[in-house]
């Protein structure tokens, strides 16, 4: 049977894909809006952890005497006990709660831990050695545990469990919460006994290739360009850092507020750690300060917030990391360098590319980026190679678009200086290859066209140099980019009250992405109601459960779920008003607070006088939405950027003067959030392309610049001009599609090849630093004397 | 607050550092004690709780703390006014930003019992009873996305437009720059700006936006 539901035409539409304002804007633009940071029950107890002020060691005894018996402190929980190795500095040792954060502080430096320390490595930058020999040993369940961790793409998962083969049964591995694909390889994988692993830094992978790369690169008639090109460790740096309070309601309950991107999924992930039911833990969440893909789970905040609290008699107890601790131990981007060949026939054909990459993701290694990026599919003949730097940086998480900025920027980069070399136009170079892309050529032409138009490109495009008098040069860059944004699982329900009342419970989160007011508008639209007609309940697990908002897939998700209970619901209510209306159910509609018959008002009943016909039970239809096959959601975006800069090559400065997003995300929804999403990547995308590093010394391990004066985001005076273009109309067909992630992945691009047209050379790492943009130039005058 | 009481509140590092020939050892108890510098009596605070009154949007909070508590957390964990946020915690981003006697400051960097005797005003208090036209401003121009920095940002524009009512993009960016935002509303806020000073919409306060681009047609798009 054909699904019968589907989104109202555009004329009918008033609020979906309209501008209607933010239903929670003026909760926090005054204030009122609570998140956990600010959640302060009665008789709060504060947590914090002794952290290891070592990059890589081995606890050797750990002493709470001290701390046991200092005034104020209520619980204290060995995390980590002696003998256990520590892979990061600010790792957790010991948990303590106490009454302020006074005597916590206190109590945490009275605590003594004895390490024994080990080598460390916190850099990455350096180019490992070549001929290193792949690892074949058997995986282990850690193993399998860091692939996911670093979100390794499904089919080179599948393709290392076939070829290395497990040293795990199975049945061990957490095997429901893994995609179909990866457990039919697990279960069908040689089982191997476990191996001593290699003590190297380095983990390589098999190079991939296709086609006949070093035939394409001799072939007649061949331009070949040569770079390298990276990308370094950053942070997540969520305004709200991470962190839990929880409190035992009674000896079995636990009921927790967590700074989380998954409210749903938090019980789930608790109960094991707590040995009791994940249906005894109640999570809530009203609002959420950042995540960028780092708020995922519990964490060991979320845990030991409630072991402390179990031990202090079901208190509750904050754990909210310190702004050093967010910037160390919650999360960092993992790094991607890569040394890059590409070549092109002289008419601008790409023929074929050979790389060879490198990058962290700390202790697991992290994942390839998936280089040349877009290309890959259709482009003749490549090789990469990619080796997993395992180092002592710390541990990654999943950031905004995970792998996709760092291959976006070694993939175009090296294709802008192959366009240098040529001497031609990028966006005629880019054009001229679109159709590797594969099936988003389309848009991805549509919307150069509609950039070149928005930056004047055509008109103010120079060669690489900008080459009038003075110091100040000028230059322009582009770069494209692609995401999935899938709408995730869904469900909800929404009630109709024989008075007229709606309320939606849903347990999803609202990042700031606007979540809630797309539900809004989808509810609003299909019931004929306003917003401020209806009650959304959400961000608790009492309520039906949501997916996580991460890869974009909430919009979808959510969008999707809310319109299929409102359909349903609106049609029950239709079938109790039809009789009153001397119509048939179906040939009612829901419009401006009324329920009447199509095509003409004049049988018409208000809103509150079509519920009064519910009778006393009311209406509740639950909403769930067929994942993948739904098809009021879609997959698959094309976006691209454009950047101008002004550099000052006496300072090394970088300035933004303008920037261009034309993005594609099927129906939007609403409007000013999805353009919000877009401005906020371009600017979160200005500050890793200029400002953001995560700073080691080599010599101690430690981080830096854990704070907000040297970890430095971009400012309200460092962001230009920017413009924003969705792609409205032309796409709407396909459904809704996520854009969080892909406006942020072209930024770093844009902007490092605007920096190459600006002053003529390619400044090869991010963020592009005054010190990065003046050695880069030296760099060039030596290769030219 | 007495006189006295507010000399001590502005009892400087300098100062400190000049203090000679007093017997310093401060017992723990509640309320100042009074030492002498430079033939002068001064009272020191602490180092136990002491007393501390606040005047914050017009109501009057009470509560003892140390005297090492910053005004931010007096706010927050005593007051359980969670406007201002904690985010640097060393005066750096600007998400803790507060009046006082119509002052801007970061309330992480100011000592609770350095702002008795004064008018505080967070986010929560800065319109009269009703959302500040500000507040509905970052509304209107969706100048918004978690909402984390937003209460300390309204706060800060709010004082940047009293003293600039015909500001620049200069004078924004030095005006409003020491309010960091992670998920990116900056030009959210130049339309604030733009639409409390009655400017000309242009550049980054310009509507680029969806509908209005999609009635014109542009190149490329149907």
């Amino acid at each position: 049977m054909p699904d019968q539901y589907s989104w109202p035409p555009p004329e009918e539409r008033t609020y979906i894909g309209r501008r209607m304002g933010r239903v929670d804007g003026l909760a926090k633009s005054t204030g009122h809006a609570k998140y956990t940071y600010d959640y302060n029950p009665k008789g709060l107890l504060y947590g914090a952890f002794v952290r290891s002020p070592y990059a890589h060691a081995r606890i050797t005894s750990i002493d709470i005497n001290a701390a046991e018996k200092m005034p104020g402190v209520k619980a204290i929980e060995i995390v980590q006990k002696q003998g256990s190795e520590v892979h990061w500095a600010g790792d957790e040792i010991v948990a303590i709660a106490a009454v302020d954060e006074s005597a916590l502080r206190d109590a945490v430096r009275a605590v003594k831990v004895e390490y024994e320390q080990l080598p460390h490595l916190v850099i990455d930058s350096k180019e490992p050695p070549r001929n290193l020999p792949p690892d074949t040993s058997p995986l282990s369940g850690d193993d399998l545990e860091d692939m996911f961790d670093n979100q390794v793409p499904a089919n080179q998962m599948i393709k290392e469990i076939k070829e290395r083969g497990i040293s795990f049964k199975p049945e061990e591995a957490p095997l429901d919460e893994m995609p179909a694909n990866i457990v039919a390889a697990l279960k069908s994988a040689p089982q191997k006994p476990p191996q001593q692993k290699s003590a190297s830094w380095y983990k390589p992978a098999a190079a991939e290739t296709q086609g006949d790369p070093d035939a394409a690169f001799k072939a007649a008639d061949t331009v070949i360009s040569e770079g390298v090109y990276g990308i370094p460790v950053i942070a997540h740096c969520c305004l709200e850092s991470h962190g839990s309070v929880s409190e035992w309601t009674d000896k079995d309950h636990l009921l927790v507020h967590a700074s989380t991107q998954f409210i749903s999924g938090i019980p789930g992930q608790m109960g094991d750690e707590l040995k009791i039911p994940a249906s005894n833990i109640r999570a809530v969440q009203e609002n959420i300060g950042g995540g960028f893909g780092s708020k995922f789970g519990p964490d060991r905040w979320g845990i030991f917030s409630a072991k402390l609290s179990k031990k202090a008699d079901g208190a509750p107890v904050k754990m909210m990391l310190a702004r050093d601790e967010e910037l160390e131990v919650a999360g960092c981007r993992p790094s991607a360098y890569a040394r890059v060949r590409v070549a092109a026939k002289k008419d601008g054909t790409l023929t074929g590319w050979d790389s060879f990459g490198w990058g962290t993701g700390g202790p697991g290694g992290g994942g390839s980026p998936p280089i040349p990026y877009l290309i890959r599919d259709r482009l003749p003949n490549y090789r990469t190679q990619w080796t997993a730097v395992v180092n002592n940086i710390g541990p990654a998480r999943a950031w905004r678009a995970p792998n996709h900025p760092q291959a976006c920027l070694i993939t175009m980069a090296a294709l802008d200086d192959l366009a240098a070399k040529l001497g031609m136009n990028p966006l005629e170079f880019f054009n001229k290859n679109v159709d590797l892309t594969g099936p988003r050529a389309n848009i991805f032409r549509d919307e150069f066209a509609v950039a070149d138009d928005l930056m004047g490109w055509s008109k103010r495009w120079h060669q690489r140099g900008d080459k009038t008098a003075g110091s100040i040069k000028q230059g322009l860059g582009l770069s494209m980019h692609t995401w999935g944004g899938r709408g995730h699982q869904s469900e909800c329900d929404l009630t109709i009250q024989p008075d007229g009342s709606v309320t939606i419970k849903m347990g999803t989160q609202d990042l700031g992405t606007g979540t809630r007011t797309a539900i809004m508008a989808v509810a609003a639209d299909t019931l004929g109601l306003s917003p401020q007609q209806i009650t959304l309940l959400y961000g608790d697990t009492r309520y039906p459960m949501s997916g996580g908002s991460g890869g974009s897939t909430t919009i979808g998700g959510v969008s999707s779920t809310t319109r299929r209970a409102a359909v349903d619901a609106r049609d029950a209510l239709f079938a109790k008003v039809a009789p009153a209306l001397g119509s048939t159910p179906d040939q009612l509609e829901a419009v401006k607070g009324q329920v009447r018959a199509k095509g003409g008002s004049s049988k018409a009943l208000s809103w509150k006088e079509a519920c009064a016909k519910i009778g006393a039970v009311p209406i509740n239809a639950h909403g769930k939405n067929l994942g993948g096959r739904d098809p009021l959601m879609n997959s698959g975006v094309g976006g691209v950027q454009m950047a101008d800069v002004s550099v000052d090559i006496e300072t090394g400065i970088v300035k933004i003067n303008k920037m261009v997003a034309v993005q594609d995300c099927g129906l939007v929804v609403v409007p000013e959030t999805a353009e919000s999403q877009c401005y906020g990547a371009l600017i979160m995308g200005i500050s890793y392309a200029l400002y953001e590093e995560k700073i080691m010394d080599p010599t101690t391990g430690l981080m830096l610049n854990p704070n907000m004066e040297f970890y430095r985001l971009a400012g309200i005076g460092d962001i230009g001009e920017l413009v924003v273009h969705m792609m409205v109309n032309k796409y709407d067909s396909r459904g809704v599609i996520g854009l969080g992630e892909p406006p942020v992945i072209s930024p770093g691009a844009a902007i490092s090849n605007a920096v190459a047209n600006a002053i003529g050379v390619r400044v090869p790492t991010l963020p592009l630093t005054p010190a990065r943009v003046l050695a880069a130039m030296e760099e060039s005058q030596k290769g030219a004397a | 607050m007495s006189k006295k009481d507010d000399k001590a509140s502005s009892f400087s590092r300098r100062e400190f550092l000049k203090i000679s020939g007093v017997a310093a050892s401060v017992p723990l108890i509640v309320g100042p004690t009074v030492v002498k510098i430079e033939g002068q009596e001064v009272a020191v605070h602490g180092p136990g709780a002491v007393p501390v009154k606040l005047n914050v949007n017009g109501r009057t909070f009470s509560a003892d703390l140390e005297p090492r508590v910053t005004l931010l957390d007096a706010l927050r964990e005593n007051f359980d006014i969670t406007g201002p946020k904690r985010v640097c915690d060393r005066g750096e981003c600007g998400a803790c930003t507060v009046l006082i006697d119509d002052r801007l400051v970061y309330s992480c960097t100011t000592l609770a019992i350095e702002a008795q005797g004064k008018q505080i005003v967070t986010a929560e208090g800065l319109g009269s009873g009703q959302p500040h036209p500000v507040q509905t401003a970052f509304v209107n121009n969706d100048a918004q996305q978690c909402g984390f920095c937003t209460p300390g940002l309204t706060v800060a524009t709010k004082a940047f437009l009293e003293k600039h009512p015909h500001a620049t993009d200069e004078e924004i960016a030095h005006g409003i720059g020491g309010n960091l935002c992670r998920c990116g509303t900056y030009r959210g806020i130049h339309g604030v700006v733009a639409q409390m000073t009655g400017r000309e919409p242009k550049g980054n306060a310009g509507t680029t936006m969806v509908a209005e681009r999609a009635a014109k047609s542009v190149k490329g798009d149907a």
